[in-house]
C-alpha cells in the first residue's frame, strides 16, 4: 500500500471511531445535566439516582472521547503535513478556538463535578456540570466549522497558491456549519435516547424477571419494594429513564430528518457529484432509488440499473418541487474535468500520482449505502422508540427476553446511522480533501486533491506502525470499555451509589469507621 | 502593529508549553511516582487524587498549545508533528493509556486490574514526558529538514543527544516538580516520602534542563536570556532551602519559577527561529516565514487575549477548592460494583 492510502485508513479508522464516544458525550451529558436540574428543583430521589447513574456510565465513556480526540488534534499535522500547510491560516483556528474557549472549560467543569459532590454548593455543583456539557457542544460546533469548510470553502483568498482568511464572519457563519450543527446534536441526542431507553428497558424486564414488578390478569402494575437499591424508587428510575429516551429518540429522528433534507439541499448545489453518487443516479432525473443493483463497485455507471425508484423524491431532497431534474453522474463528470482538470498536475506533490487520470466518481457502494444505512438505521431507532413508548404504557415491558435483547441492541442503530452518516459525506467528498463549490457563495477554486495532502516525508512504515498500533489499543480499549458498561450497568444504580447498599445492611462494618468529614466523597 | 503579531503569537505559544510544563508536569510526575514512591494501594489513591480534579485540565495546556501553533504557524505544526512522527505517536499511545487508567482503575475491584493500570499510568506519563521533552528540544535545536519543510533522513533522523537530553530534562523535572506537588498536596507518611524525595532528586534532577538550556544560549544567547540562566538557577536552589525548611508551598512556587525561567531562556534565544533547519539556515522556519495571515492572528489574537485570562481565573478557582490535603484517611473504601 502507498502512504495515502494507510494515511487515509488511518484517520477513518480514528475519527470513525472518535466519533462513538462524542455524540454519546454530547447527547447523554445533555440528558443527565438534565436529570440533576430536576434533582435540583424538586428534590425527589430518583432524579438524584438517574443522575448518577446515566452520570456514571457517560464519565467511563467521556474519558474514551477525550483520548482519541487527542489523536484527532496531532493527525493533521503528523500524516497530512502538505494538507496543514494548505488549510492552516483558515482550518486551525476553529480547531485552536476548540481548545481555548470550549475543551478547556469542559475538562476543568467536569473535574469540578466529578469531584464536587458535596464539597460545592449543589446549584453550583449542578451549573459546573452545565458549564462542562454546554462546552461539549460548542465543542461541537467548532469542529463542525473546521469540517464544513473541507465541504464548502468559503471567506478566503487564494494568496501564493494557498487559502488566505479574509472573512471570518463567512467561515463561522459557513451555511454548511449551520445545518451540520443541529443534525450532529440531533444525532448525538438519538444516540443518548436509544441508550436510556435500551439499558433502562433491560432494568424493567430485569425487576419483572426477578419477581419485583408483577401484571396482574387485567394489566394492572404492581411495583415491587426490594431490599436496598432495588426499592419502588428504581423502579421510577428505569421508567422515567424508558420514557425520556424514547421521547428524545423520537424527537431527535424528526430532527435529523429535518436538519438532514436542508443539508441535503444545500449539498445537490455544493457537491453535486456526492449526491449523485448518493443515489447512484448516472442519468439526469428525479425519482429517487430505493434499490439499485449491478456493480456499484466497478466505478463506472453502465450497468447499474435501479430496480425500485420512486419519482419525484430525489427532486424533492434537491429542490423542494417534484419536477426539477436533478444532474446525474454522465452530465457531472464532464462538467468536472472541464473546471479542475482531467490529470493530476506534473507536480512533485503529487508523487507517482502525477499525471495520473482523476476519478470523479467518489466509491458509490459507499455513497450509495452509506446514505441509506444513515436514514435507515436512523429510522429503525425512531419506530423502535416509538413503539417502546407504547408498550411503556404499562408502567413495565413485558417478560420477554428476546425484547429485552433487542431494546439493548437497539443502542446500536442510532451509533450505525451516525457513523454511516459520516462516512457517507467524507468519502462522497473524494477525490478532494477540499471541496471545490461550484454554488454561489462558495470559492470555485478553493480546492485540494487528497493525494497531494499526505506528509511527504514520512514513511510507509512510519504509518504502518502508527496505523496498526492505534487500531489495536483502540480495539482492545473497546473491548474493555463495553464490559466495563455492562459491568456498571448490570449492577444498577448501586453501582454508582455505593451508599445504597451500605445503608441497606447499616449494621455491617462498611457504613461505620470513615465518615467523618474528611472522607472525599469521590475519590479515584 | 500586524508586524508584531507573528511575534506576539510566538511570545504566546511560549507561555502555552510553559502553562503545560508546570501543570501537567506535576500530573505526569504524579503518574510515574504511581511506581516509584507509592508503596500500598492507599498511597497509590493519595497520589492519584491530588490530581484528580485537575488533570485533564492541566492536558487542554497540550491541545491548546498544539491547536494554537496549528492556527498561527501552520508550517511550524505541519513540520514539526510530521517530522517527528513515532515521537508525537508515543506521546499519544502514552496519554491515552494514562487518560483511561485514570478513570478506569478503581472501577473493578482486583489487584491485578489495578496493578494493570498503574503501569498504563505510569509508563505513559514517563512515555508523554521524554516525547514532550525531545519535541521540544528538538524544534530549539533543529531537524534536518528540506526547503518544503520535510524531513530528511527516514523516520529516525530526530534521534540525536538533544532528542535524548530534552527527554531527560522533561521527564526528571516532572518527577521532581511532582515530589513538591505532593508535599505540597498530602498529609501523613505520603507527605515525608515526597519530600524526602524532593531533596534527593533536585540537586540532580534539574541538570538536563539547564543543560537544554545552555545548549542553546551557547548557540543564539542573549544578555537577557543568559540572565534568565541565572535566575533560573536561583530559584531552583532557594527551592532547595524552602524544603529544607519545611515550606512546601514556597519551595513548589521556585521550582516551578525555575522551570519557567528556563523555558523562558530557551524560546527567547532562538526567536526569531521556531524550527532550525540543521541542513541548511536558509530553510529554517521563522515567526515570519511560517505564520499565519495578519487577519488570522488578528481575530486570534482577540481570542486568546478573552480566553487565557479566563482559563487561567477558572483553573486556579479549581485549585482553591480542592485545596485541601488528602491523606490516607480521606480515601474511602474502595467500591466494588456488582451484578444485581
Amino acid at each position: 500500500m502507498e502512504a495515502l492510502e494507510i494515511a487515509r485508513w488511518q484517520f477513518g479508522i480514528t475519527t470513525v471511531y472518535h466519533f462513538l464516544m462524542v455524540p454519546l458525550t454530547i447527547g447523554l451529558g445533555l440528558l443527565v445535566a438534565t436529570m440533576q436540574t430536576m434533582w435540583h428543583r424538586t428534590g425527589k430521589e430518583h432524579y438524584l439516582r438517574m443522575t448518577k447513574f446515566w452520570g456514571k456510565l457517560f464519565l467511563i465513556n467521556f474519558i474514551m472521547g477525550v483520548a482519541t480526540g487527542l489523536v484527532q488534534e496531532f493527525q493533521f499535522g503528523m500524516a497530512w503535513s502538505e494538507y496543514s500547510r494548505f488549510v492552516g491560516d483558515v482550518f486551525g483556528a476553529p480547531l485552536a478556538m476548540e481548545a481555548l474557549l470550549a475543551f478547556f472549560v469542559e475538562s476543568t467543569f467536569l473535574g469540578l463535578w466529578i469531584f464536587g459532590w458535596n464539597r460545592l454548593p449543589r446549584l453550583i455543583h449542578l451549573l459546573c456540570l452545565w458549564a462542562a456539557v454546554l462546552a461539549s457542544v460548542f465543542s461541537a460546533y467548532f469542529i463542525l466549522v473546521a469540517n464544513s469548510w473541507m465541504q464548502h470553502p468559503v471567506g478566503v483568498e487564494m494568496v501564493d497558491g494557498r487559502p488566505v482568511m479574509v472573512d471570518a464572519w463567512a467561515v463561522f457563519t459557513n451555511n454548511t456549519a449551520l445545518v451540520a450543527f443541529p443534525h450532529t446534536l440531533f444525532g448525538a441526542l438519538a444516540v443518548a435516547g436509544a441508550f436510556l431507553l435500551g439499558i433502562s428497558w433491560y432494568h424493567l424486564w430485569k425487576r419483572r424477571h426477578d419477581g419485583l414488578d408483577t401484571l396482574d390478569a387485567g394489566g394492572t402494575l404492581t411495583v415491587g419494594d426490594g431490599r436496598g437499591a432495588r426499592d419502588a424508587v428504581d423502579h421510577r428510575v428505569w421508567l422515567r429513564s424508558a420514557r425520556a429516551g424514547a421521547v428524545v429518540a423520537m424527537i431527535a429522528f424528526a430532527g435529523t430528518g429535518i436538519t438532514g433534507d436542508l443539508q441535503g439541499k444545500l449539498m445537490f448545489d455544493q457537491q453535486p457529484m456526492k449526491m449523485a453518487a448518493a443515489e447512484a443516479a448516472c442519468h439526469d432525473g428525479t425519482g429517487f432509488s430505493i434499490l439499485s443493483v449491478g456493480n456499484l463497485g466497478a466505478q463506472s455507471c453502465d450497468d447499474i440499473t435501479a430496480v425500485i425508484e420512486v419519482p419525484g423524491v430525489l427532486s424533492f431532497l434537491a429542490n423542494g418541487d417534484f419536477t426539477t431534474e436533478v444532474k446525474g453522474v454522465n452530465t457531472l463528470l464532464p462538467e468536472y474535468q472541464e473546471k479542475y482538470g482531467t490529470t493530476l498536475p506534473d507536480d512533485p506533490m503529487y508523487g507517482e500520482r502525477a499525471g495520473t487520470e482523476i476519478d470523479y466518481l467518489p466509491v458509490m457502494e459507499v455513497t450509495y449505502w452509506g446514505f441509506r444505512i444513515m436514514i435507515g438505521f436512523g429510522a429503525i431507532a425512531a419506530a423502535a422508540a416509538a413503539a417502546a413508548l407504547w408498550v411503556l404504557r404499562k408502567g413495565t415491558v413485558p417478560e420477554s427476553r428476546w425484547l429485552m435483547r433487542l431494546a439493548v441492541f437497539g443502542i446500536l442503530a442510532p451509533f450505525g446511522a451516525n457513523a454511516a452518516g459520516w462516512i457517507f459525506t467524507e468519502m462522497g467528498r473524494q477525490p478532494f480533501v477540499v471541496a471545490p463549490n461550484p454554488d454561489l457563495s462558495g470559492i470555485d477554486s478553493v480546492f485540494m486533491f487528497t493525494a497531494a495532502a499526505v506528509s511527504p516525508g514520512v514513511t510507509v512504515a512510519e504509518l504502518i506502525v502508527s496505523l496498526v498500533a492505534l487500531t489495536t489499543v483502540y480495539a482492545v480499549l473497546l473491548v474493555v470499555e463495553v464490559k466495563l458498561l455492562f459491568t456498571y450497568v448490570r449492577g444498577g444504580t448501586a453501582s454508582a451509589m455505593p451508599e445504597l447498599v451500605r445503608h441497606d445492611d447499616a449494621h455491617g462494618a462498611s457504613a461505620g469507621g470513615k465518615d467523618d468529614g474528611d472522607v472525599l466523597a469521590f475519590a479515584y | 502593529m500586524t508586524e508584531a503579531l507573528p511575534t506576539l503569537w510566538f511570545v504566546l505559544i511560549a507561555v502555552l508549553w510553559a502553562g503545560y510544563l508546570f501543570l501537567e508536569g506535576f500530573d505526569l510526575g504524579v503518574g510515574m511516582l504511581m511506581k516509584l514512591m507509592a508503596r500500598n494501594d492507599t498511597q497509590r489513591r493519595v497520589l492519584l487524587n491530588t490530581v484528580g480534579p485537575v488533570w485533564d485540565g492541566n492536558e487542554v495546556w497540550l491541545i491548546t498549545a498544539v491547536g494554537a501553533t496549528f492556527a498561527a504557524f501552520p508550517s511550524w505544526y505541519a513540520s514539526l508533528l510530521s517530522a517527528l512522527y513515532l515521537p508525537f505517536l508515543c506521546v499519544l499511545l502514552g496519554l491515552i493509556f494514562r487518560a483511561v487508567a485514570f478513570e478506569w482503575r478503581g472501577k473493578r475491584d482486583s489487584d491485578a486490574w489495578r496493578d494493570r493500570w498503574d503501569w498504563a499510568i505510569a509508563a505513559g506519563s514517563f512515555t508523554a514526558a521524554a516525547g514532550i521533552g525531545a519535541a521540544l528540544a528538538l524544534t530549539t535545536t533543529g531537524l534536518p529538514l528540506d526547503a518544503g519543510g520535510n524531513r530528511v533522513g527516514g523516520a529516525f533522523a530526530w534521534a540525536t543527544a538533544p532528542a535524548l537530553l530534552g527527554a531527560a530534562a522533561v521527564v526528571l523535572f516532572c518527577l521532581v516538580h511532582a515530589a513538591a506537588f505532593v508535599a505540597l498536596k498530602t498529609e501523613g507518611g505520603v507527605r515525608g516520602q515526597a519530600e524526602r524525595l524532593f531533596r534527593r532528586l533536585l540537586p540532580v534532577a534539574l541538570l538536563p534542563f539547564l543543560g537544554w538550556a545552555l545548549l542553546v544560549q551557547l548557540d543564539t544567547g542573549s544578555v537577557v536570556t543568559w540572565l534568565a540562566v541565572v535566575l533560573a538557577v536561583v530559584a531552583v536552589l532557594a527551592a532547595y532551602r524552602c524544603s529544607t525548611a519545611g515550606r512546601d508551598g514556597r519551595a513548589f512556587a521556585s521550582l516551578g519559577a525555575g522551570m519557567l525561567a528556563l523555558v523562558g531562556s530557551i524560546f527567547g534565544a532562538v526567536f526569531p527561529v521556531v524550527l532550525p533547519s540543521t541542513l541548511d539556515a536558509a530553510f529554517d522556519l521563522t515567526v515570519q516565514n511560517a505564520s499565519s495571515s495578519p487577519y488570522t492572528l488578528g481575530l486570534m489574537s482577540v481570542v486568546a487575549c478573552c480566553g487565557l485570562p479566563l482559563v487561567l481565573a477558572y483553573q486556579a478557582w479549581t485549585y482553591w477548592v480542592f485545596r485541601r490535603r488528602v491523606s490516607e484517611a480521606s480515601i474511602p473504601a474502595a467500591h466494588a460494583v456488582t451484578a444485581l
